[in-house]
């Protein structure tokens, strides 16, 4: 498949959020289309909105009470209404401290799993995934960019009708 | 072999001796407490010197490096007691929240030798364990309130009475532990990096004034998370305007915020439950600059203030045998087919 050739070819979508809630409601239209393994792999820089994404999703599948920072204990379980949800945070592990935490348990149990700083573990990321990089655009707006891995994914993004950007060549 | 609860032991008839072990995260830890109080010994295993002997490397996280050390610190928490397997009376396990692949090794090391000493077995609340800490350097006196400070949590409890938890603040995004991680990430300093903002803070002579988090006026929650932004946001200000931001400045900005709102609403809650003790706990409790503005804050108020020893602010063993404690006197037991919980309540885990 065309995900395949060569990195610069991945689909990329991008949407621009202007506001926090923004981001939210992406968060939310997001929440409609997991199921049992959805893997969601997200990065950007301190600050970006990680754990505040990862709570407006979490709410969104229906997860009671507080959703905070897995920073320290690397994994929170929480139950959402219909599914488990699995909140990684693996900016403190090493790869190999990664690989032997198990995380395809996770990965491919009951549940969604969210990984923040997952670009960290790509080489242990299960096959199919769906990237979500979030950059700082200014005090509230975000950029937050799609790189889908996996047929279903791909279809979950242009449900989600973030726009999708040819892969620039190589300007400045 | 069942010749359990002998007087093979050193001890009286009514002294007893808890086992505990702690695996909930980075820490493989054993301690061996007499009497609900009294540390024998309390084996962790970063702190020791032979930890590189089994190649144990921090953090522990992998459940495999808590499978390698378990044993051996078991062994060295006896032999550091002076107590052999049957002077034990019980056997105390951190049961949750945590990890929950390290959650399992303690459990299962607990089980073992609960069920091959055929003595009880207790599953015990990570977070009530570091409250409980205080009670291994003092008396408690109830009601109190518990500021629980750590790398993962950040809580303030009310304890009515011994042994019932009752959560009136918890953060709602960054633990403070984290916070002063994450701000130290942005200072450039390795990961963890707190403890080099609380020494630069306490360097500093300027200070970046930085808000304060107070959520609703009647809420004792926290958030962490907008002031990470600010410190961030400061240094790329500076940047934009070609100076190198001043690091000490906002480390001082950022301390002096977290334990502006951390102390001051540990102080309204003291006040508005009407208690007579306050209980740091955690390990951010190490560190300087909160337990001295705590410390003048309480003595302001006429509330006594507990505060564990540095070693037993960090995740142990021997805090988890203080808290067991709670339920040994009781008679409160853990069946066999005790799980370990990576979400563990702590007001249903009250006695």
């Amino acid at each position: 498949m065309q995900r395949n050739q060569e990195d610069d070819s991945l689909m990329r979508m991008v949407r621009e959020a202007s506001t926090e809630k923004d981001t939210i409601a992406f968060a939310e239209e997001l929440a409609k289309l997991v199921k049992p393994g959805t893997v969601l792999a997200l990065d950007g820089d301190l600050g970006a909105g990680k754990t505040r994404f990862a709570q407006a999703f979490a709410a969104a599948i229906g997860v009671q009470g507080i959703v905070n920072s897995p920073t320290y204990t690397i994994i929170k379980e929480y139950e959402g209404a219909k599914l488990p949800f699995y909140h990684m945070d693996i900016y403190r592990l090493s790869l190999e401290e990664a690989d032997e935490l198990g995380l395809d348990e996770y990965f491919y149990g009951e549940g969604v799993t969210l990984i923040e700083w997952a670009s960290l573990i790509e080489p242990i990321l299960p096959s199919e995934r769906l990237h979500i990089h979030l950059e700082t655009t200014g005090s509230e707006s975000r950029k937050i960019t799609c790189q889908p891995i996996g047929r279903e994914y791909e279809l979950w993004c242009r449900q989600l009708q973030v726009q999708a950007v040819k892969e620039e060549g190589p300007t400045a | 072999m069942s010749d359990m609860n002998s007087s093979t032991g050193p001890s009286s008839d009514s002294d007893y001796l808890l086992l505990a072990i702690e695996t909930s995260c980075d820490e493989t830890s054993v301690a061996l407490v007499r009497n609900g109080r009294e540390v024998l010994s309390n084996i962790i295993s970063s702190q020791i010197e032979t930890h590189k002997k089994f190649g144990g490397v921090v953090p522990e996280i992998a459940s495999r490096k808590h499978v390698e050390s378990i044993t051996i610190i078991i062994e060295q928490a006896l032999r550091e007691a002076g107590v052999s397997l049957p002077d034990i009376d019980a056997v105390a396990v951190t049961q949750g929240p945590g990890l929950i692949g390290a959650l399992l090794v303690g459990v299962v090391a607990a089980k073992s030798l609960s069920l091959a000493l055929d003595v009880p077995l207790i599953g015990t609340h990570h977070i009530a364990g570091h409250i409980y800490a205080n009670h291994l350097v003092g008396d408690i006196i109830y009601p109190a309130i518990a500021l629980v400070v750590s790398g993962g949590h950040t809580e303030i409890v009310l304890l009515e009475e011994e042994g019932k938890f009752r959560i009136i603040g918890r953060t709602r995004d960054d633990a403070v532990g984290e916070a002063y991680d994450k701000v130290a990430r942005a200072l450039h300093f390795p990961y963890p990096g707190g403890p080099y903002v609380d020494k630069l803070a306490q360097e500093a002579t300027e200070e970046v004034v930085l808000p304060r988090a107070w959520l609703e006026p009647d809420s004792y929650d926290f958030s962490f998370s907008g002031l990470k932004s600010a410190v961030l946001s400061e240094i790329n200000r500076s940047r934009m305007k070609g100076e190198s931001p001043d690091f000490s400045a906002l480390a001082r900005g950022f301390q002096q915020s977290v334990i502006d709102v951390v102390t001051t609403k540990a102080i309204r809650a003291a006040k508005e439950f009407g208690v007579r003790q306050m209980l740091l706990c955690g390990g951010v409790a190490a560190n300087r600059g909160l337990r001295d503005r705590l410390s003048s804050l309480c003595e302001e108020a006429g509330l006594p203030l507990l505060i564990p020893t540095n070693k037993l602010c960090t995740d142990n063993a021997a805090m988890i045998a203080a808290a067991a404690d709670l339920k040994y006197r009781r008679g409160q037991f853990s069946s066999l087919d005790l799980k370990a919980e990576p979400i563990l309540s702590l007001e249903d885990w009250s006695v």
